[in-house]
């Protein structure tokens, strides 16, 4: 009975997507106030409906209703309670649910947060989703239904992944969800903006929180995506350029070179096409991205064949909405205009230059992902484009960005003088190469590659110094502090999300370039020695948990005699599926980890165990936290609160607006 | 130099850039290409000589032997057609199993033994992976005719 309310829930949902597709954007282009304002309460109908439904399943995988197809799929009766419930976005239906709640969710964070707005565009954004959310919808109940039976119910369910038994797995694709699906509303903003033919600064203004928001959520959710596939697979890589892992890449380079177009149309009126483009690529790329993951089509091009109905949906839908949206601007978007002109060297210059080089990673990832599958659906071979293809292309491609990251800020709008530009940098220049070069060699160990990577840290780090203390020199405000906190938060968010790329980079550049791994095999008493510290084995236990059995190993870490730790890595064997897991064990630090994890038993109780040392190797996450703050505190910014108290005062003349926009 | 100059001067280093910047993905493409062959193609000879590829199918049952090292494993990869053997030290990825699918990735040594730098474990569902499987196929699909080195287990 449940499952059937979750189901009609979904059909109600969909009538109601349908009707805030249509009516508010009809309304909006023949000028009809109250056809417009259907879309609010639309909005939120349609979140309390796919809300109903959410709950519906998450009770069914609660109380074990065996009877549903997908949650005899993806839990067992000796699942715990946060994994079963976790379960919901398993696997391909349930993750369709959860993004369609996502976006309902972000709907709903529009019709509150959009007073401001003109009415036209408020209806027309939300009508936007509405049309995304019906795609979904249409999708879920015509080919992917999470809520179909299974009649006769299954004695006991498949069992979840055991991979995806972890709490990195509860709470990273809810996070990268709300990054893929907040994209939306940048997405809806531009297609709004295209539709009115009013593409302005205050566009830019309203548009930018969204997007940076969706960013944020994006940064943290491939962070964590990585960090799961670091410490659940028991491999101590932190990525592997797998198709997956670029799904979710690929549109976070597309919102970051958007996040700096959006800044550009914001404060100059520059890039407004571009900006809009960036919009349409950034949500086309989650739309791929969650059907690259979802579809199957990664385990074989030929899950498609297997279920045609399917791939149809997903292509025919692909295809309406980049296709739809890309026709929608080459007709429009020439009448957006393109903005004040520039000098290529200026602060808008090196912005598109560095968007340029942001959509050329972004390129190669996409060549590197989609064609080997290309050439697999097509039946001309087999082939994979491995890690090397990536490095080598994103080294060289991120070296300029990088540079001009750090020029970027110090230059001015308009046009900026080079040597002028040179004299203000020449110590941050000169401090960075000295220190990159002189480091690596005070740790041991000389190669390009490490100092490259310093000397790109340390001149993000120098750069900001410099902008810093130039800045504070033109602000009055009396003490230090006061001109600190004179300084506007916007700013305060760049500076520390630059500084987060740095930390990133520090971080990737000092594991790539000193870790040290080793496969040994240890009998018990044994001991191996990895990076100055001494790992000693001391055997295995086994011990059994909820829904798997394990030997547990105990190895004593020491360092010029002192113990230092104590780790327990795990060999897991879950019983339903009968598969095998690693469970490593991670000693974290702020300047190193060290990772321990089992192998294969051998004879006589002793194992193959591989053991890491990585230096540095939690900055990489730490650096996308930090990036990720910076774009909280960038939207926290004075002038958006501002823009929500004003709204009260403003609703005349934004009706006002509304009918001009029309006419 | 007038502004025109200047801008024809621009465009055309922006050109020459996106040129290099094309040259150089292209290039990183097509060298670090990975190609993937099935047993029965190795057993013909088709592989590359002195470049790596992938090669799948199944982990032929009770091949697996380990050295005394405790690392360094044989094991034998078959698309029920044709087998090869292969060398692998380092440690085995969990949804290794005798009877399972595999890909392992490697260059094919002089007496014909394939020397895995990396076997490969893919983190989705399905324990046979899709190269594996298409291999098993296309064996399955060219028929027994050239089975004379077949081995089946009845487990």
């Amino acid at each position: 009975m449940i499952p059937e309310i979750g189901h009609y829930a979904l059909i109600l949902a969909l009538c109601v997507a349908v009707v805030q597709g249509c009516i508010p954007i009809y309304g909006a282009a023949v000028g009809n106030s109250a056809l417009m304002s259907v879309a609010k309460p639309a909005a939120r109908g349609q979140f309390l409906l796919v809300l109903l439904a959410f709950c519906c399943l998450g009770y069914a995988f609660a109380v074990k209703d065996f009877s549903v197809l997908y949650v005899a799929a993806t839990s067992n009766s000796q699942l715990p309670i946060h994994y079963r419930l976790a379960a919901i976005w398993g696997a391909h239906e349930g993750s369709l649910l959860l993004w369609v709640f996502i976006l309902t969710i972000w709907m709903v964070a529009v019709s509150f947060f959009s007073t401001h707005l003109p009415e036209a565009m408020r209806a027309r954004i939300l009508g936007v989703m509405g049309l995304v959310s019906v795609g979904f919808l249409l999708f879920m109940l015509t080919v992917s239904n999470p809520f179909e039976r299974l009649i006769p119910p299954a004695f006991d369910g498949r069992d979840l992944n055991p991979l995806l038994q972890d709490p990195g797995m509860v709470i990273h694709p809810p996070m990268l969800y709300m990054g893929y699906v907040g994209f939306s509303v940048a997405f809806a903003f531009a297609i709004a903006a295209l539709l009115g033919g009013t593409l302005d600064a205050a566009w830019a203004r309203w548009s930018r929180p969204w997007t940076t928001v969706a960013w944020c959520f994006m940064t943290v959710g491939v962070a964590m995506g990585s960090g799961w596939a670091y410490y659940e697979l028991g491999w101590g890589g932190w990525w592997f350029w797998d198709p997956v892992e670029n799904a979710s890449f690929m549109p976070w380079l597309a919102g970051t070179a958007l996040i700096h177009s959006l800044a550009v149309t914001d404060k100059r009126g520059g890039f407004k096409a571009w900006s809009v483009l960036l919009a349409i690529m950034a949500f086309s790329l989650s739309l791929l991205g969650t059907f690259l993951v979802r579809s199957g089509v990664l385990t074989s091009v030929h899950a498609f064949a297997t279920d045609p109905k399917r791939g149809l949906f997903i292509l025919v839908f692909l295809a309406v909405v980049i296709g739809g949206s890309l026709i929608l601007y080459a007709w429009r978007a020439p009448r957006v205009g393109l903005g004040g002109g520039f000098s290529m060297v200026s602060r808008e210059g090196m912005l598109l230059a560095n968007n340029v080089l942001l959509v050329a990673a972004l390129g190669s990832v996409l060549l590197g992902t989609l064609y080997p599958l290309f050439l697999d659906a097509l039946d001309l071979g087999k082939i994979s484009v491995g890690p090397p293809y990536f490095d080598t292309v994103f080294v060289p491609l991120m070296t300029p960005a990088i540079f001009l990251m750090g020029i970027g800020p110090l230059a001015q709008w308009k046009k900026a003088s080079l040597p002028e530009l040179a004299v203000r940098l020449r110590w941050a220049f000169g401090v960075s190469v000295v220190t990159a070069l002189a480091l690596p060699l005070i740790m041991g160990q000389w190669t390009p590659l490490i100092s490259l990577g310093l000397l790109l840290a340390i001149w993000i780090l120098t750069t900001v110094a410099v902008d810093l203390r130039e800045r504070l020199a033109h602000t009055d405000g009396g003490s230090l502090m006061g001109r600190l906190a004179a300084l506007p938060r916007a700013y305060w968010g760049m500076v520390l999300a630059h500084c987060g790329v740095a930390l990133f980079i520090v971080g990737v550049t000092m594991v790539k370039g000193f870790e040290v791994e080793q496969d040994v095999r240890m009998n018990v008493g044994d001991t191996a020695t990895v990076g100055g510290y001494t790992f000693r084995f001391d055997g295995t236990e086994q011990y059994r948990g909820p829904n798997y059995i394990a030997a547990r190993g105990t190895i004593r870490v020491s360092q010029d005699g002192r113990d230092v730790t104590v780790m327990y890595p795990e060999k897991r064997r879950y019983f339903v599926q009968n598969q095998t897991m690693t469970e490593a064990a991670i000693s974290p630090g702020l300047l190193r980890d060290l990772y321990v994890s089992l192998g294969e038993p051998l004879e006589n109780g002793a194992w193959s165990v591989r053991l890491y040392h990585k230096p540095f190797v939690d900055w990489i996450w730490g650096g996308c936290l930090v990036m990720a703050l910076g774009g909280v505190l960038a939207i926290s910014d004075r002038r958006y609160r501002l823009a929500w108290r004003r709204k009260v005062s403003d609703v005349p003349a934004s009706t006002q607006m509304a009918r001009q926009t029309v006419s | 130099m007038k502004p025109r100059h200047k801008r024809f001067i621009f465009i055309g280093l922006g050109l020459a850039a996106l040129a290099a910047g094309a040259m150089l993905v292209l290039n990183a493409f097509q060298s670090n290409l990975v190609f993937f062959f099935t047993p029965t193609q190795v057993a013909n000879a088709e592989v590359p000589k002195g470049r790596g590829f992938r090669i799948g199918g199944m982990v032929e049952n009770g091949s697996l032997t380990r050295e005394a090292d405790g690392l360094t494993v044989h094991f034998v990869v078959t698309d029920m057609a044709k087998r090869v053997p292969v060398t692998f030290k380092g440690i085995l990825p969990d949804l290794f199993k005798e009877g399972k699918g595999v890909v392992a990735q490697g260059q094919l040594g002089a007496d014909g033994t394939f020397l895995a730098s990396e076997v490969l474990a893919k983190h989705d569902e399905n324990y046979m992976p899709p190269e594996a499987a298409d291999a098993l196929a296309k064996a399955k699909a060219a028929g027994a005719q050239s089975s004379g080195t077949l081995v089946v287990n009845p487990r």
